[in-house]
């Protein structure tokens, strides 16, 4: 059995949740850190444009710093470094990224430890060189008309480089593109020494990762029953416990906060799936129509019975393109009728940017409160006293955004009476960027694998 | 005979974005539950509930060994991910929403399936 947990959700989770969940742990095997969502890369590409030594999650550059001193015991005392971390923070630039976690090691006096960098996924330069070979895998739209707008292009890597990464005797794995379940389903392969085309035991890791890679959404957050989750603020992060068969238990360690249950582990095994008898990943097209679910102990929740079929011979591309500006920002509408003075708000701002910059490409008015998350889908409330009122633009030209980040605060003065909570100032304007998916050959993807020591 | 209930007393859901579009898994709190969900809950239904989104197309998925059912949701995003304006551009909060949907179940057996108001189970204890 190997014991692997995941301690990042995403880009911006509980920053010490790495070394809570070891010390809560210490039997682990395999720390995964999932940073990368379907338009970080072209965060990330900002980053970079600011400077070439970037474009990675710098934040997991603190988390490897606060684990060294761990490894650097075990290193002192003739033992290899457990857990072994495998994490695709290198996002954009997964050299950058080892390099950065070297320096920290070796500040960290982790001296002989082995980083590997898995990239190969950046297919950017090849995209833009044959447009014509590419459509969006939704729409069947043609890459074409996007031209030089396209910013980042990543394909989504399977295990393979990450357990040619751990056979190498790497101890740290960091990652460009690397599929989030692919993350846990390298290291359960190399330690039960599956091969990939051990089809249903690669779905049931795959079904492993897919159910860890959003950390505590299987531990209790977002659950329905969430009022009835105890002890949240010390919320611990997912495990999963995988047999030689592909079977697993999800866990969390002793002494944490949340739940693992039967309806927790349900609840995410159907989180963002399209169908179950297709999850399709770079290693394995998955059956989750097969899965037992059953609860063996508190807060340990059985996943048996995962069947898989070879994946598909297209590998999906993560690309993003650079799609105008944005800005939304919000103000609280206290008082009688609040919900139509905020909608009057919201046509007053309107009209004042129309005058000024001429019609934005998209304008949006919200009356949070009144049902609007899902307008007209839920009935509105009646004599609400207070309303959130938010507004949201859209444009391609930077200079109609910010009109619309000074016009609306102007309310405050000229608004109705009741219109308060604007002490965070105005909207900030932010780069928009869109999500275009597509797939290219597996043929056509090198993955590169390096191995680096600490000096 | 039927009564109507709020389809959250009879199951909980988790939603989010996959692409432009979204998905619901909605699982029944009972195993007599999934048999009245997958009557009561069609994929014609779900889009009629969630048509002033702009949903175009809605496709039903049974997963009786879960006793759950997954829809996916095509155009209710606006776009989605990083380009809708709206809040929810993610759709998080589509299952919240869904299970508000008053659903027609036989009375029948009905207490087998659903439990009791939160409200409610609060006020007994």
């Amino acid at each position: 059995m190997i014991r692997v947990g995941n301690a990042q959700g995403f880009w911006g989770d509980q920053p010490d949740a790495g070394w809570r969940l070891v010390e809560g742990a210490p039997d682990l095997d395999v720390l995964t850190f999932d940073y990368l969502a379907e338009v970080s890369m072209s965060i990330l590409a900002s980053q970079r444009q600011r400077d070439p030594s970037l474009g990675y999650a710098r934040d997991f550059v603190d988390v490897v710093r606060s684990l060294a001193p761990r490894w650097a015991a075990q290193l002192a005392s003739g033992a290899r470094p457990v857990p072994k971390v495998v994490a695709n923070a290198g996002g954009l630039n997964p050299r950058g990224c080892a390099l950065a976690c070297l320096a920290a090691l070796s500040e960290g006096g982790c001296r002989g430890m082995r980083v590997a960098v898995v990239h190969g996924d950046d297919v950017l330069e090849r995209i833009r060189d044959s447009p014509d070979d590419f459509e969006h895998l939704e729409t069947g739209a043609p890459l074409k008309p996007l031209g030089d707008r396209l910013v980042t292009a990543n394909v989504y890597l399977g295990a393979a480089p990450v357990m040619a990464a751990l056979r190498s005797g790497a101890d740290l794995v960091v990652t460009g593109r690397v599929a989030d379940p692919s993350l846990t389903v390298a290291p359960c392969a190399v330690h039960h020494g599956w091969t990939l085309d051990e089809h249903d035991r690669i779905a049931g890791a795959t079904v492993a990762g897919h159910v860890i890679e959003c950390g505590t959404q299987v531990t209790g957050g977002i659950s329905t029953h969430w009022l009835d989750v105890p002890d949240l603020p010390h919320v611990g992060f997912p495990i999963v416990e995988v047999e030689p068969d592909g079977s697993f238990v999800v866990t969390k360690p002793d002494g944490t906060g949340g739940s693992v249950d039967e309806r927790t582990v349900k609840e995410q095994l159907l989180y963002e799936i399209g169908d179950p008898e297709k999850y399709l990943s770079p290693d394995v097209t998955a059956s989750f129509l097969s899965l037992d679910v059953e609860s063996v102990g508190r807060n340990r929740v059985r996943v048996s019975g995962a069947t898989g079929r070879p994946p598909p011979r297209m590998l999906k591309v993560s690309a993003t393109y650079g799609a105008g500006f944005r800005a939304a920002g919000t103000l609280a509408i206290f008082g009688r009728d609040c919900v139509d003075k905020a909608r009057r708000c919201g046509e007053i701002v309107r009209l004042r940017l129309v005058e000024a910059v001429g019609e934005p490409a998209e304008f949006r008015v919200e009356c949070l409160g009144a049902g609007d998350v899902v307008p007209g889908v839920t009935a509105p409330p009646v004599g609400l006293m207070e309303v959130v009122l938010r507004i949201a633009v859209a444009d391609g030209r930077r200079e109609v955004v910010e009109r619309f980040a000074r016009e609306l605060m102007a309310l405050v003065a000229a608004g109705p009476q009741g219109v308060t909570g604007y002490a965070e100032g105005r909207p900030r304007v932010h780069e928009v960027f869109g999500y275009w998916p597509c797939a290219i050959d597996r043929d056509a993807v090198t993955p590169v694998v390096e191995l680096l020591e600490v000096g | 005979m039927t009564t109507s209930v709020r389809l959250g007393r009879l199951a909980f859901a988790r939603s989010g974005d996959k692409g432009s579009s979204a998905n619901i898994g909605v699982i029944a709190l009972t195993p007599e539950g999934f048999g009245v969900l997958k009557r009561c809950l069609s994929s014609e239904e779900v889009a009629a509930f969630f048509a002033p989104l702009g949903v175009t197309r809605v496709t039903r998925f049974e997963l009786p060994n879960l006793g759950a059912l997954n829809f996916v949701l095509e155009g209710v995003l606006a776009g989605g991910g990083s380009r809708s304006l709206r809040t929810d551009a993610q759709g998080k909060a589509l299952g919240q929403a869904l299970l508000e949907m008053m659903v027609e179940v036989p009375e029948e057996g009905l207490a087998n399936c659903v439990r009791a108001e939160r409200s409610e189970r609060e006020g007994a204890t």
